[in-house]
């Protein structure tokens, strides 16, 4: 880990417009909350797929795209990363470092919404807030590492960023069940079940295939991107 | 400090960007001179560690530049591209580059190298609202706030007045004097000869000549020129110029006459004479051929 490598990346992500797009999900979320506690739809069922469909299966994933690519490419895009890249500093630890950002960013953006609108709508209940907050984090810092390696090989991240959480995961994942175990939402859902009590979760990939691809793909993202990096070139206009 | 290459290409696919480059880059200024397109960049990310040879080695006394972090201990970068964060004032900017290098003191070495630069002015600006010739600036303080022994800069008078130009010259000039090895890219001959000692030719991906800025400057003088002529009486002019050993060849054409001299001065001085002493008046002299590109392509011509 990098402070000042940590602290321009943060200003580089909070700073510009995406901060915006990083609120504005998690404020649906507890928004929808508010409205379902409101009309009185507060129940187990309700919140378990308010968890499922909008916190884990949409606002997880394009929050994991938004934080993942945002720690790097724009940066790589327009060049200011070669201020970093010209340092006396491990590239791998470069990459650790804006792993760390934007896993952090996923916890306050991501996993701790998710606490507050399952709270809001069932409380403590069936252990549903603990189970999908994990889950949310979990399946957040794996979203973070996968898509800072998509951020740092190719130029072309957020389109094969939304294509993998929208089409895979979202689609084919809805339709065929082997799909499923190779997606990072699923494996958050996984997590969620096993922490919860509640008969309306249920999840189609065991566990004992959940966490070691989570740690799999965390882990084997960071050190790839680092590698990744290493090798980064500038081919110029020439 | 010094950066050797030795037998360096580089390819794109099936496109060679550098050819079997040999060079050493020692204490003092080199001028990497070039045309646009020939190398320059490909040639300076190399030695910068920002691209891997395809061919040959690149190392920095001794010790490879690719995929190796420590040589940003002695290296300071400018490159082309403008690549500065633009949310950071200039001084935050040169500070986390002070940071980065792990600085004992990086405010001081911060405001070291602002000053270096003349930044200090306008150091609590937002980056983003600076001038290009601003940015390039700051962009030198954070290559020079480590005090590197190697400072690379890639076309780095680009975008610049010509006022922070003399300053930037000068200052690249002292550091050179200061015995640091400092190589900068330039397509601008006067640009080189004004700050570099050695000079260093590259052309279309070769290295075409190497030398001090005398002899490039008299290797680029003395090659033929060919200068197109429009007088009063054309044929009457060409016939006294064929006379001298300076001249060798006159072509008459419907749009004047064609000189191919052979000797730049002589031809130069005696172009006039002969005009005046044959009663003809002189109405367009214009060197034909004295963009860059034919000059290099000599150069290119006379080395292999």
């Amino acid at each position: 880990m990098n402070g000042v490598v940590a602290g321009i990346t943060y200003r580089a992500v909070l700073g510009r417009r995406r901060i915006l797009l990083l609120i504005l999900l998690p404020l649906g979320l507890v928004g929808l909350a508010v409205l379902l506690r409101l009309v009185g739809s507060a129940d187990e069922r309700s919140a378990v797929t308010l968890m499922q469909s909008f916190a884990i299966g949409t606002m997880l994933p394009l929050l994991g795209l938004i934080a993942g690519t945002g720690v790097i490419a724009p940066e790589i895009d327009d060049g200011t990363v070669l201020h970093l890249l010209s340092k006396p500093i491990s590239r791998p630890v470069i990459a650790q470092t804006k792993f760390a950002v934007a896993a952090s960013l996923l916890a306050l953006f991501a996993a701790l919404p998710t606490f507050v609108a399952a709270w809001l709508l069932v409380g403590g209940e069936s252990g549903i807030a603990t189970g999908f907050t994990v889950g949310a984090l979990c399946g957040g810092i794996a979203y973070a590492a996968l898509f800072l390696l998509l951020g740092v090989v190719t130029r072309h991240a957020v389109t094969i960023g939304i294509i993998y959480a929208l089409v895979w995961e979202g689609l084919i994942g809805n339709f065929v069940p082997g799909a499923r175990q190779f997606s990072v939402q699923q494996w958050a859902r996984s997590i969620a079940d096993q922490l919860s009590s509640s008969p309306f979760l249920a999840t189609d990939v065991k566990l004992s295939f959940a966490v070691p691809a989570l740690i799999v793909v965390t882990v084997g993202g960071v050190l790839w991107a680092g590698q990744r990096l290493r090798a980064y070139s500038l081919t110029g206009d020439e | 400090m010094k950066i050797e290459l030795s037998q360096v290409s580089r390819w794109y696919g099936n496109v060679v960007a550098v050819n079997d480059v040999s060079m050493t880059i020692g204490p003092g200024v080199t001028g990497l001179l070039g045309p646009n397109g020939a190398g320059k960049s490909t040639l300076l990310h190399m030695m910068a560690g920002f691209l891997a040879a395809s061919g040959g080695t690149v190392t920095l006394d001794g010790t490879p530049t690719w995929k190796n972090h420590q040589i940003y201990r002695h290296i300071g970068l400018v490159p082309e591209r403008e690549g500065v964060y633009g949310f950071l004032t200039g001084w935050q900017f040169v500070l986390s580059a002070a940071k980065l290098h792990g600085l004992p003191s990086p405010e001081d070495a911060a405001t070291k190298a602002l000053a270096m630069v003349e930044m200090e002015p306008a150091r609590d600006r937002r980056v983003e609202t600076y001038s290009k010739g601003m940015k390039q600036r700051v962009k030198v303080a954070a290559a020079l706030v480590h005090d590197p022994q190697v400072l690379l800069l890639d076309e780095p008078f680009n975008g610049m007045d010509p006022r922070q130009r003399m300053h930037l010259m000068d200052l690249i000039k002292a550091m050179g004097t200061a015995g640091k090895t400092i190589l900068f890219s330039s397509h601008i001959l006067e640009e080189v000869e004004r700050v570099a000692q050695h000079i260093e030719v590259v052309v279309a991906g070769r290295h075409a000549a190497s030398g001090d800025f005398r002899e490039i400057r008299r290797l680029m003088t003395d090659r033929p020129h060919l200068f197109r002529i429009r007088s009063s009486d054309d044929r009457k002019l060409a016939a006294a110029l064929i006379v001298d050993r300076s001249a060798g060849g006159v072509t008459l054409t419907s749009n004047g006459l064609e000189v191919q001299a052979t000797e730049f001065r002589r031809f130069a001085w005696l172009l006039p004479r002969v005009a005046r002493h044959e009663g003809v008046h002189l109405h367009q002299v214009s060197p034909a051929d004295e963009d860059l590109e034919s000059v290099f392509a000599y150069l290119i011509t006379r080395s292999s």
